[in-house]
Order: C-alpha cells, then structure tokens, then sequence
C-alpha cells in the first residue's frame, strides 16, 4: 500500500475531490487527506470496511460498483482512484468509461497477471497461479476477470484514453531490475494514470 | 419531563407571530462543563419528548428507547440529550390544544399553519434556554430527518453532525396522496365538526382511526406483514361463513392500532402536522437546486436508509447523498438489509445499531471537554 501510495501522491493536487471505487478500509483516503488535504469520499459494499471507515472519520457510501456511477454527474472529481479492484469487476471496461466520466483524471492499480511467476506457474505445473498478488485459490478467488500489464494498455489505446503515467511495484530479486525494461513480464502491480 | 417557556416571540413561516410558546422536554445524560455533548432528538410525525426511558405505568418504553440510553447508539453516559415535543403536536407543548390568548379558548382548527422551518427556528431558542452554542448531533428518522437537513443549511455553525435517517428532501406525489386521504378520512368523521369538537365535546375517533391505519400500513412492508400475520385467521371458518365472517389477525392488530392511536392523538393536529410534511421541499428556496442548499452546510453528515421502505425508499436517501456530495459535505452513507419497512428506523438492528453507535463514537471523541 504504501508504495502505491508513494506513486500516486504526485499525481493527485492539494485540496482536490477524490473519489475512491473500492476503497476498503479507507486507508488511501486518510492517507491522501493527511497529506493532501483532499475532499475524499470512498465507496465500499463490504459490511466490516464501512465500519473501518466509519471508524477513521472516512467518508463512505455504500454503494455496489458493478450497477455503475449513474448517482455522480460528469466532472464531479478532480481524481478517482480504483486500487486492486478492476479485477472483481462484472464490467471492467464499462466501469473504467464511468471513471472517466465522473472523474478528469483516473487512478488504476492491479495485480499484474502477465507476472514471470503466474506465466511459470500455469506453464510447468498447470495450475491457476497463486502469488502474493493473486493470493487466491481459483474456487474462491474474488478476481473474475485476469489481465495483464499489456491487455490494459491494449485497453486503454482501444477506448482512447490517454496514459498521464505509468508506475509499477515490483519487489526482490530479479524484478526490482527489470521492471521497467520488461514490464510486463516483471512488474507485479501496475499503476496507471489516465485521462481521456 | 420539564416544561420549558420560551418567552421570545416565535415568527413563523405563515406570518403569524407566536408571542410566547411552551415546549415538553425530556432529557437524558449530563451536559458535560464545555456544554459540547448535547444532541438533539428530532421527532418524526406522530412522536413526542418521551424518547426514552419508562415512565410510571407505560406499557411500553419511550419511542426510541432501543437507541437512546446508556452503552446505546446515543450513548447518554457520553452524550447530554435534549427530546422535545414539537409546536403544533399535542402532549403538552404549544398546539391546537392550547388556548390562543387572543380568544381564550383553545386554537383547535386555527393554529397556524407550520414549516418545518418553524419546529427548527422553536429548537434554536431552546437551544438557548440550555446555553447550547453548538449541537454536537441533531438527530432524526422520517420528519425528524428532514429537521436534521434542516439544520444544516439554516444554522450552520450550530451543529457539528447531522443524522438522516429513513428520510427525504421532500414528499412525493405517493407520500401526499396517503396523507390527503388520512385527513379526508378525519375530516369526513361526523364527530370532526370542522375542527370545532371539543366544543361539541365530541372526538373524531373513527376517522382519525382509520387514518392512522392506512398510515399504519405505510409504515411496514409487505414482506414485513406476511411475517407478522400472513393469512392468519383470528377467527370465523371458510367452511361455514353463514355463522361468522371470517376475521384475519391482520384486521384486528390494525383496528386496535387504529383506536389506540386515536384515544391518544388530537385530529387537529395531525391535519396540521401532515401539512407540514407535504410542504417541505428543503431546496424550493434554494432553486430546486437540492445541492446549492447543502452548499452552506458545515457538519458531517450520516444518511442512513433501509431496503424495504417504501414511504422514503433508498432513493430518496442517494438523492440526499448526492446533493451533500455534490456540495462537497462530509458524508456517509449506508443502507440497511431489513424487512421491517420505514419502521425499521425505530427498531433494532445490528447492523443499524452498530453504524449508528460507530459514527456518534466518532463524533464524541472530537468533543472539547
């Protein structure tokens, strides 16, 4: 988390609206509000983060991503960020659209399925990968939808939505190297930083 | 229960000007040295300063007993709370059934007309007669709801949160419609006399009855029924109808609902408190604009709603949610699995319970002392 947070943290302004899909706990926002200042809301469905947020003095509606943002008009944020959530949703591409709408900027973050380790799980053992990133079992895994660092980039240039930046977290031997040469092969969560 | 003169003149909304009026209080917990604790209880339709709490020989405990009370959601070992039946009801605080100095008799059918606007402008000067500077909540489900909106945009620097609990910014068509039909029902009772029975010393009792069952009704769900009484038979036989009609248990628990409600409620004043209700719209004065209200408003806010209400469905509590995020609020909100309709904000709920309790934890702990 708190590397994510190092990445995104030039890209948000000072005092700006930020809304974040997913938003767990409501560890980013009151990071970002501690920092930054922002005007954060976070959305959440699960019953104990609401708490959580509650709890911190976060901002939190209950409201279920997979049915869309219909209830925010357009340009209503500076930022919306949607951290290791896009692959629990029903309509990935859909919901990145409704980011967009909402938001003039958007934050991506997810687990990377095109990682070296996930490739050689399903290679040598024929087996769905289970890594620190994707850590669960295919039965129960809340992920329903896998991609990797170049699928979203294919995404992204078949929407025409514009990459601001891009960052990656990759930690240990041989991927803190290698990571920005082979990106997809090495990074292990990808950051991006988009805008239409 | 203390009776409280507020002796300033009261402008209201319709024009009329109250010299003086009473409001009944009840108070629960300790105003704390700083006299930053103090919540305030905003009552919805047909409620009164008896939030909580027995009185001697009540068969049942204050209306929101399951949430005010020491270890409860409004916690009164943390919290000073401050429950006052509002203008225009009839448990004792000025209404149609105190007498208008002007005439010497009672104001019956000629009270003013009310806002909501008066009920918070009334709790502003009791604020005062307490030496409140700041709510530390206003509290509130249903109408109480719409007081705590209210509030907000009205006396900004007065509160430091809102609770909005099973509400709206204004009625429907639907919500009207049941209300018009409740007052027809009383006003069309040959006991009404046009507002005038207590000089007839008559009472609308069966029209009041069966505006408060059609209420009634509105207040639960169908799911909520079915659970409750199904299609229990209370007695009669479907196989010997000439004897007894068949009575169904539903029947009985509205028609005794019906009659205890009326024994216990002035006609007058539930034609004026409905009226009330229909009129509010907390962004009329605000070009329509539910978001340009909320602009001023400095609290943070809890909206909270249940899946099974119909009088103020969920959509009505996101449309609340938007507006106060559009005008950059801090808010929150949840939404409640429950089968209970929009009497579920009355009763308990863990889920409920443990947000409610949560927030106003939160809320204490940013409290001078």
């Amino acid at each position: 988390m708190d590397k994510i947070l190092d990445s995104i943290l030039p890209w948000i302004p000072s005092n700006s609206r930020v809304l974040d899909l997913a938003c767990g706990d409501g560890s980013l926002l009151e990071n970002l509000q501690r920092i930054h200042q922002v005007n954060g809301y976070g959305l959440e469905i699960d019953e104990k983060s609401i708490l959580e947020c509650i709890k911190k003095g976060i901002n939190v509606i209950e409201q279920d991503l997979d049915t869309g943002l219909n209830n925010f008009s357009d340009n209503c944020f500076d930022s919306v960020i949607m951290s290791q959530a896009l692959q629990e949703m029903r309509h990935p591409h859909f919901l990145l659209g409704e980011m967009l709408r909402v938001g003039r900027e958007c934050i991506i973050t997810f687990p990377n399925f095109g990682h070296w380790s996930a490739r050689c799980q399903l290679l040598f053992l024929g087996k769905m990968p289970v890594t620190r990133q994707l850590a669960y079992q295919w039965y129960e895994t809340p992920n329903i939808h896998f991609f990797t660092y170049r699928d979203f980039k294919i995404l992204c240039e078949a929407q025409k939505i514009r990459i601001l930046h891009y960052d990656c977290v990759a930690e240990g031997y041989p991927d803190v190297y290698l990571k920005k040469i082979f990106p997809n092969l090495f990074t292990q969560t990808a950051i991006f930083h988009l805008s239409l | 229960m203390e009776v409280v003169h507020l002796t300033d003149p009261l402008k209201l909304a319709c024009g009329y000007s109250l010299a003086e009026h009473v409001l009944c209080v009840e108070t629960y917990g300790q105003l704390n040295r700083s006299k930053s604790n103090a919540v305030l209880i905003c009552h919805a339709l047909t409620g009164s300063h008896h939030a909580a709490g027995w009185h001697v020989g009540d068969k049942k405990p204050g209306w929101w007993d399951d949430v005010i009370g020491p270890g409860k959601s409004i916690d009164t070992d943390q919290f000073f709370v401050v429950s006052p039946s509002n203008i225009g009801t009839c448990h004792g605080s000025t209404g149609p059934l105190s007498i208008n100095p002007k005439t010497n008799s009672t104001w019956g059918p000629n009270f003013p007309k009310l806002h909501i606007s008066d009920w918070t402008a009334s709790q502003r000067m009791l604020m005062d007669h307490y030496k409140i500077k700041c709510w530390a909540a206003v509290v509130g489900g249903s109408l109480g709801g719409m007081q705590a909106m209210h509030w907000s945009v009205t006396y900004p620097d007065r509160l430091l949160s809102a609770v909005v609990i099973a509400s709206a910014m204004k009625l429907s068509a639907q919500n009207i419609a049941f209300n018009e039909i409740a007052r027809r029902a009383i006003k069309e009772d040959t006991d009404f006399h046009g507002g005038r029975y207590q000089e007839k010393n008559k009472k609308p009792l069966r029209g009041l009855a069966l505006a408060r069952m059609i209420g009634h009704v509105t207040y639960l769900s169908d799911l909520s029924m079915a659970e409750k009484f199904g299609r229990e038979v209370l007695s009669g036989d479907f196989c010997n109808e000439k004897l007894e009609s068949v009575k169904f248990k539903i029947e009985s628990y509205l028609n005794y609902q019906g009659d205890k409600f009326a024994n216990g409620f002035d006609a007058n004043s539930y034609i004026l408190l409905t009226k009330m209700l229909d009129y509010f719209d907390l962004a009329r004065e605000y070009d329509n604009q539910p978001s340009s209200a909320f602009r001023v408003a400095t609290c943070k806010f809890l909206v909270l709603t249940f899946s099974s209400d119909w009088r103020f469905p969920p959509e009505r509590s996101r449309e609340i949610t938007k507006a106060l995020i559009t005008a950059g609020c801090d808010v929150t909100h949840a939404e409640i699995t429950s089968s209970l309709g929009h009497d579920a904000f009355l009763l308990p709920n863990s889920r409920y319970q443990q947000i409610f309790s949560t927030f106003m934890r939160r809320v204490a702990s940013t409290l001078e002392r």
